[in-house]
């Protein structure tokens, strides 16, 4: 791909307005950068239109470099912004940020009107609350205003950050093709959430939310129930049902491929329901390849609902301080773990539980361990028995107690041994 | 006419093992031993009191040192480079001395002093002690870059010769008949300032728990190998309530400002170890300590940014928030959550710190709770940590912080559980924080859920005369981790629902090259010109050397049938890859919207784009959601779409010399029917061992997929040529194994 170098802008006589200036000062630096993100938006694009990617990423690139290089040779003094191609000037408006792009739609009419093509507004990412501190910035008022008014029917794509669910209740009325809704810490509700699924309920295929504390369990079944395309989940526990996973499994439904459940304790002592080891058999049936990804924070004693009985998990992570108790039902009751990681556990050796880990999960191939303890035989034995599969080991040096055994230099020789490659524990600095 | 010196201290406070002090003296008519202090900037600058106080009490007791041998300390008041050319005049200097300081503003300022010295016809002698190894050394054996893990710097090291031995104190011996002329008002005008001199309140200022001095260091020293003696362990000691406080054994401050010299504490440590373990070679681990100081040392050095995330090129950029509130919530110990308060209060009152209880505080701060930038929690380290040296401070923070050295995120120490676990009785948080001190074990850690009446009892109030805790540490730990993981799996082109496999790994050949200087990012003052037009070398994507290349050729039996078939099943992947899209018609939310800033990652880390590789991969327009539902169509060739991912990730990161492409090539061409060429004299070049076995797969894949672009030019390969010249046996098999492998697949371009 031919890339259009700043001296060339620079070079352009015509160049009078400051707003258009900075824009493509920008653009031009940017755009032979985020090549790779370009293609994968516009991939994802064609790919819906049943039109192969490489090649809708071939015909990008084509053209675009000669239209650039038309632009390039047509370097005369009388050469004219107003005449930069639409496609080219879609292309570069990809890559800016909303309120530059914004700007950069008064300079003039044709800018105007590529500001307001369709394509830019299939993947949105409004955040309405707290500009001050937020990691990203907040989108304008007003220009959310004008998205919804003019846009809202183009979005399949859609991130929500907010406090304020008119905006996206809005969005949900108005929208007839989302395809896929990340919605974070906002306030959905039943109702709007209702609103989402009467409108969109054949194109929808990826939800995920997190802290959206007024869905209850019958709101996201509700989805379940009409949005039979879901493929991708991702949810609270507190939203997980026994009915939604019945729901996830009917025949009209297709298979899920992702599931993510958060578990996250409010207080300490809060009480979790438990789902039935038949609704999880029944989603096995129905997806049989399903990914089921668990992130628990929680405190120790709050375990006491989960794993007791088969669960088809295949990425484990817990994020809080884990009993061993608890890790020793994992070993038990998880066939078909992929990834486990502990970030921390009592001072007590997890020896018979990793073994029985190795024994019984025999898809595990990514492990990593913080602040536990582990004999380096019972390790090395773990490794044996896991083998080659293992591709990630994480664990931090300390987590390896010498014993009679072997010593500290001895096991990263053995253990790479039953790798098949070169490992070593992980290290912090002892500053 | 013998000749007047100056020698400069800045660090090396010291008198035993100072090489360059000595040089000052050889020969010498008169020396002076000088030490420059503003006393305009002591009290606007952001070191804290502590830290004054500590260099304060190393100049006095340097002084007091250098007068039991008839000399003094010239503390003078200004800017050595406003004052050195009067002082060379002044007293008429022909040679100047001083300690060689590996930081990057270090090294401008004494090329400046140099210029002028040159100017005014004063010799300079500069001597290596702070550190136990020449860096640049470290840096040339790794092909002129900083190895960015630390088990690559453990190899290099171990292909060093061990350190210089410590040179001898300075004596009256030594002296011989040089002079130090002192004139009557020598206190007055050089004397050692006090505290209050530099216009700080010493009003209620508690006495010092680290004495600043050599002659302190040097006790300690004793005490500490008395100790490591006693126990006869020299595994890194577990951490418990006790190693939270201030050891009487502790030396880090003292190796900050040069009062020890670490290669006498280097060899006293590999003396004791001998003695106790009966003449046994000691292990690197037995160095940990001084290693990793090497480590940031070697890696900050060429990196004038290297305490900054912009413009850094070690550093990830991550979007932290700014918050100032928050920040100061954190240095001023008013989180609300004690153990972080506990440690936080130490830092102030003391100095010093358990380096646990540092990872517990900067987790808490960075990626942990607050996400708060490095930056500032290495500020504030700055000015109360006594041991914090620019590189090592800020090194420790990228670590910490998972901003540079392929660290993984996955654990994040809790503020609530760690403490707890270590010290379960909270004496440490009674001890600094005793508005706490009424509550029993079971709340301390974390006393808002404590009953009310527990807090009545306790006469602590929680949101009255203690603060609630500032973030709900699940759902922040939560939140963070998720960003994290999106920020990595953006630099390591990682689409797959793991946690562990979003950061690249540090082990075997460190792949995690991604890391790489990106281009136009090289270092002014890398010594090496031969790569320094190359892109993207780094330390870590060179194979790893001797020692694991032994492990690697147990396994030559197994390893040389495997490869070939899976190399094979690889490339047809390659090419079948893009037509599977057509199933996949849609997408996950991308990422995020186009201004996010991660997606800027990819310009600063600019993995130099491959054109031969990438593209195979790169026109899948679905990274995630395609890779992972091929693998679910396929069940059984999980593994090898795993390693594709590993390709991708790899082939971005390798470049190869452009004269060692050549000389491939004209070998291949030359030996490419000759079946004998595999025979020792033949080798083009020696490779390391590690390439012969372990990346053959990788290596093929790349080769193939880059000739096939463009056989003219070098592909992005890093070969080690630096690595091997002994050509073992193992290195034979090892690379004939490669080459056998290798060639054929070769011939087909």
């Amino acid at each position: 791909m031919r890339v259009i170098s700043p001296e060339f802008f620079l070079r352009e006589p015509g160049l009078k307005r400051q707003v258009s200036f900075r824009i493509f000062l920008r653009t031009t630096t940017e755009l032979c950068v985020k090549t790779t993100r370009m293609k994968r938006t516009k991939g994802g694009e064609e790919a819906g239109n049943g039109e192969s990617p490489p090649e809708a990423c071939k015909k990008v690139r084509t053209e675009t470099s000669e239209e650039s290089e038309a632009v390039a040779a047509s370097e005369s003094p009388h050469c004219d912004w107003s005449l930069l191609p639409q496609e080219i000037l879609l292309h570069i408006f990809q890559y800016l940020p909303l309120l530059d792009r914004a700007y950069a739609s008064q300079v003039c009419r044709g800018w105007n009107e590529a500001f307001h093509m369709p394509e830019l507004w299939r993947c949105f990412e409004f955040e309405l609350n707290q500009p001050a501190s937020s990691y990203l910035k907040a989108t304008h008022p007003d220009l959310i205003k004008q998205i919804i008014k003019r846009h809202s029917n183009h979005l399949q794509y859609v991130s929500f950050k907010s406090h304020f669910i008119s905006a996206l209740t809005v969005v949900f009325v108005n929208s007839k093709s989302l395809s896929s809704l990340k919605i974070d810490d906002t306030p959905v509700d039943d109702p709007s959430l209702k609103v989402l699924v009467a409108n969109n309920s054949d194109t929808l295929k990826l939800l995920k939310m997190s802290s959206c504390p007024h869905v209850s369990p019958a709101g996201i079944l509700c989805v379940a129930d009409q949005c039979h395309g879901l493929r991708e989940l991702a949810l609270n526990y507190h939203l997980l049902s026994d009915e939604l996973l019945l729901a996830l499994s009917s025949e009209k439904h297709v298979h899920l491929e992702h599931l993510r459940i958060d578990v996250v304790s409010e207080n300490p002592g809060q009480h979790f329901h438990t789902i039935k080891k038949s609704s999880w058999d029944a989603m096995v049936r129905h997806s049989p390849k399903f990914n089921l990804v668990m992130y628990f924070f929680l405190y120790e004693d709050e375990f006491g609902p989960f794993f007791n009985d088969e669960i088809p998990v295949t990425h484990l992570y817990f994020g809080r301080s884990v009993s061993k108790e608890v890790l020793g039902r994992v070993g038990l009751h998880c066939p078909r773990l992929v990834e486990l990681v502990v970030c921390a556990n009592g001072l007590r050796p997890l020896d018979e539980e990793l073994i029985r880990i190795a024994k019984h999960c025999t898809q595990l191939s990514a492990i990593g361990l913080g602040e536990c303890e582990v004999s380096c035989g019972a390790f090395v034995e773990f490794v044996k028995m896991c083998g080659r599969r293992l591709s990630q080991l994480s664990i931090m040096e300390e987590v390896l107690i010498p014993d009679h055994k072997y010593s500290l230099d001895e096991i990263h020789w053995e253990v790479s041994k039953h790798l098949g490659r070169v490992w070593f524990p992980d290290m912090m600095p002892t500053w | 006419m013998a000749s007047n010196s100056i020698h400069w201290f800045r660090k090396g406070l010291r008198l035993h093992d100072n090489p360059a002090l000595q040089e000052a003296f050889r020969g010498a008519g008169t020396v002076r031993c000088v030490y420059f202090l503003d006393p305009w900037f002591a009290g606007s600058s952001n070191v804290g009191v502590n830290r004054w106080r500590f260099l304060l009490q190393c100049l006095e007791d340097l002084d007091a040192s250098l007068r039991k041998l008839n000399s003094r300390l010239f503390v003078i008041r200004g800017q050595p480079a406003n004052v050195f050319p009067r002082l060379f005049k002044e007293w008429k200097v022909s040679r100047l001395t001083f300690e060689y300081d590996s930081e990057p503003f270090g090294k401008e300022r004494d090329a400046a002093i140099k210029k002028l010295a040159m100017e005014a016809g004063v010799e300079v002698i500069v001597k290596i002690s702070h550190t136990l190894y020449d860096l640049d050394k470290i840096i040339e054996l790794n092909g002129g870059q900083p190895p960015l893990t630390y088990k690559r710097f453990q190899t290099l090291i171990s292909r060093l010769d061990p350190p210089e031995m410590p040179v001898e104190t300075l004596s009256d011996m030594l002296m011989g008949g040089c002079i130090t002329p002192i004139s009557e008002d020598h206190g007055e005008k050089y004397g050692v300032p006090s505290l209050e001199e530099l216009g700080f309140d010493t009003e209620g200022l508690p006495s010092a728990v680290w004495p600043g001095g050599e002659t302190e260091a040097l006790t300690r020293i004793e005490r500490h190998l008395e100790r490591k003696a006693w126990v006869a362990n020299f595994e890194r000691p577990r951490m418990n309530a006790n190693s939270l406080l201030a050891s009487p054994t502790g030396l880090s401050p003292y190796l900050r400002f040069g009062c020890l010299s670490c290669r006498l504490f280097y060899f006293k440590l590999t003396d004791l170890y001998r003695k106790v373990k009966k003449n046994s070679s000691p292990p690197l681990s037995l160095y940990g300590q001084l290693l990793w100081r090497e480590f940031f040392y070697t890696a900050a050095t060429n990196n004038p940014r290297f305490d900054e995330m912009e413009g850094n090129p070690i550093c990830v950029r991550i979007p932290w928030d700014k918050n100032p509130e928050a920040l100061a919530k954190w240095a001023e110990a008013k989180t609300g959550f004690p153990w972080i308060d506990a440690i936080m209060t130490q830092l102030r009152q003391e100095g010093w710190i358990h380096h646990l209880a540092r990872h517990a505080v900067a987790c808490f701060l960075t990626r942990g709770d607050l996400w708060i930038s490095w930056e500032e929690g290495m500020k504030v380290f700055e000015e109360l940590l006594l041991d914090a040296d620019w590189s090592v401070n800020a090194g420790s923070w990228m670590w910490l912080s998972c901003s540079s050295f392929f660290q993984q995120f996955f654990h994040c120490y809790c503020p609530v559980g760690f403490g707890r676990r270590t010290d379960p009785n909270g004496d440490f948080i009674r001890r600094y924080l005793p508005v706490l001190r009424g509550f029993p074990a079971k709340f301390i850690y974390d006393p808002w859920n404590a009953p009310e009446s527990v807090q009545a009892a306790a006469k602590c109030i929680i949101g009255i005369h203690y603060p609630k805790p500032m973030v709900h540490h699940a759902e922040a730990s939560r939140l963070n981790i998720e960003r994290m993981k999106q920020i990595y799996q953006q630099l390591s082109r990682y689409r797959g629902l793991g946690l562990l496999a979003s950061v690249p790994s540090t082990n075997g050949n460190g792949n995690g090259g991604m890391m790489a200087y990106s281009p136009g990012e090289q270092q002014s003052g890398t010594s090496n010109n031969n790569n320094s037009h190359l892109p993207g070398v780094s330390g870590s994507s060179v194979a790893a050397g001797n020692g694991s290349g032994s492990i690697l050729f147990n396994f030559e039996g197994e390893e040389q049938t495997a490869p070939s078939s899976v190399g094979q099943k690889q490339q047809q992947r390659l090419h079948t890859l893009p037509q599977n899209q057509q199933q996949h018609g849609y997408d996950s939310v991308p990422d995020a919207s186009p201004n996010m800033t991660s997606s800027r990652l990819y310009h600063e880390f600019a993995v130099p784009q491959h054109p031969g590789l990438l593209l195979h991969t790169r026109g899948s327009s679905t990274g995630k959601r395609e890779r992972e539902s091929e693998r679910e169509g396929s069940g059984e060739e999980e593994p090898a779409s795993c390693s594709m991912n590993k390709i991708q990730r790899q082939s971005a990161e390798i470049s190869v010399k452009h004269n060692l492409w050549k000389r491939l090539m004209s070998f291949y061409e030359a030996n490419a029917t000759n079946s004998d060429c595999f025979d020792d004299a033949n080798f083009p070049l020696p490779l390391p061992d590690l390439l012969g076995l372990m990346e053959m797969k990788l290596l093929e894949n790349i080769l193939v997929s880059c000739l096939r672009k463009s056989p003219a030019s070098p592909p992005k390969l890093q070969v080690d040529i630096t690595a091997d010249s002994r050509r073992t046996q193992r290195t034979k098999t090892a690379l004939s194994v490669f080459w056998g492998f290798f060639c054929p697949k070769f011939l087909e371009v």
